[in-house]
């Protein structure tokens, strides 16, 4: 059995089935309100959502009741808000200093860390969290939050986003982390200290004589190859990269794809030299290429690209996948590959994308996808 | 003592009770005893700089007022989410 739980704008679903048939829809928690990310923390079962309500701001939520019990009352036609169940509790400290200018706009990703207990979390204006406890209380990162570059930094079209927190197998002290739009960073040390890793991004909406420290880099995605840990895949705002080097310098291996814009990205686990992008047609036209869906492969570290389609919609699609909305189980042969369209649709494949199936259909907007 | 209002969810954070008496010359005054007496509802009416979150309407005596508006002994104070929250969702 496959275990599916979605972000999306009205609400986090629990969705389960087995590979090439839909999927039972579970549960539904947060109902009305927008969950950006949702995830379960396979260490302990806990699942948490990011919700970020128009009214009462960002915050972070998790429960360790089992789906089973998330009791859908009689009579009302939807789950209720979590708020007012039992069940989930808020996660604390996810704010930034008490007095300041600023205040925390979103939470984008929950990310489990390499030691127990360690869950990171990453959002708008650039902030990265940290707990110890499993998630039930978090903090701030200091050295992040004052970085003497960050007056500079830019957000961009989805606020300043730290979306993407990239671990390293066996060596929790190394973090890599994407900020959209200040670019690469990087941290050795568990995020006592930090520095830039863009060294070869080209940033086609900067001067071609732009200096190449800059820092206003619009990093879309960035998973790192288990296997080959010092090895990195990034989507970019225009351009697909491969870092060889732990994120310090990057190589364009966009070439062979129909668009080198997009926002997800996967990695088959066993081969560090896999990577699966979904290409847009471009910034200014955030849709399939093509009228279809295609769901592009590597399996040569970006040398060449493989569409992959059987069974995906192959006319009149204008789909949008975001950032967080990939995901993958598995390795090899029987590598799971999963992904949730703004338009309510999400898709799956058992066998690496070689073959594809419709997973549900008529959801909500799905702004994240992680599966288990 | 000016009282302010809640509905859920915040009246669930705030013990499940919906009104609350508390000592304040102004609205904001009255938000950061109201959050300092019931931590359980910190940062989901105020923003960590102190500002009354951009959605969120306070009302005195049935006026719409906000953080700067004056406070006397009895007046009502109600914590009501913005029509305008749900504008781009």
């Amino acid at each position: 059995m496959t275990e599916l739980v979605l972000g999306t704008r009205k609400g986090l679903f629990v969705l389960e089935g087995e590979p090439h048939g839909p999927f039972e829809i579970r549960a539904r928690a947060f109902a009305g309100e927008t969950v950006d990310h949702a995830r379960r923390d396979p260490r302990s079962g806990r699942i948490f959502a990011t919700v970020t309500s128009p009214f009462y701001g960002p915050k972070i939520f998790y429960t360790d009741q089992p789906v089973d019990e998330w009791v859908k009352p009689p009579g009302n036609p939807s789950f209720p808000p979590a708020q007012t169940v039992s069940g989930w509790e808020q996660c604390g400290g996810v704010e930034l200093p008490k007095g300041g200018k600023s205040a925390l706009k979103r939470i984008w990703v929950i990310e489990p860390g390499e030691d127990d207990g360690v869950i990171f979390a990453g959002g708008d204006p650039g902030v990265l969290f940290e707990s110890t406890d499993g998630g039930t209380s978090f903090e701030l990162n200091e050295a992040l939050w004052n970085e003497p570059t960050r007056p500079g930094w830019q957000p961009g079209g989805g606020g300043l986003c730290l979306h993407s927190i990239v671990t390293w197998p066996g060596e929790p002290q190394r973090l890599a982390i994407g900020i959209s739009a200040a670019g690469v960073w990087l941290t050795e040390d568990g995020g006592r200290s930090w520095h830039q890793g863009n060294k070869g991004l080209k940033a086609r909406y900067m001067p071609e004589d732009a200096p190449e420290d800059q820092i206003a880099l619009c990093v879309h995605r960035i998973h790192r190859a288990a296997t080959r840990p010092e090895r990195l895949f990034l989507q970019f705002h225009g351009g697909v990269y491969r870092s060889d080097d732990s994120g310090a310098s990057w190589t364009e291996i966009g070439e062979g794809l129909p668009s080198d814009f997009g926002f997800p990205l996967a990695l088959d686990p066993a081969d560090p030299d896999s990577a699966y992008v979904i290409p847009l047609t471009a910034d200014m036209d955030r849709v399939t290429p093509g009228e279809q869906v295609r769901v592009y492969e590597t399996r040569d570290a970006g040398s060449s690209w493989t569409a992959r389609g059987d069974g995906l919609p192959a006319e009149h699609a204008y789909l949008t996948i975001l950032r967080e909305a990939f995901d993958w189980t598995g390795s090899g042969q029987s590598l799971g590959l999963y992904f949730g369209a703004t338009s309510g649709t999400v898709f799956g494949s058992a066998d690496a994308g070689e073959r594809w199936f419709t997973v549900a259909d008529r959801l909500p907007p799905v702004l994240s996808v992680t599966v288990n | 003592m000016p009282i302010v209002r809640l509905r859920e969810p915040l009246k669930r954070l705030a013990g499940n009770c919906s009104e609350h008496t508390l000592q304040a010359g102004n609205v904001s005054d009255l938000l950061i005893e109201l959050e300092t007496s019931q931590p359980a509802l910190s940062g989901w009416i105020l923003d960590e700089r102190g500002l009354i979150r951009p959605h969120i309407n306070v009302f005195v005596n049935g006026e719409l007022g906000d953080g700067r508006s004056s406070l006397q002994d009895d007046d009502r104070v109600e914590v009501i989410p913005a029509i305008s929250g749900g504008a781009s969702r």
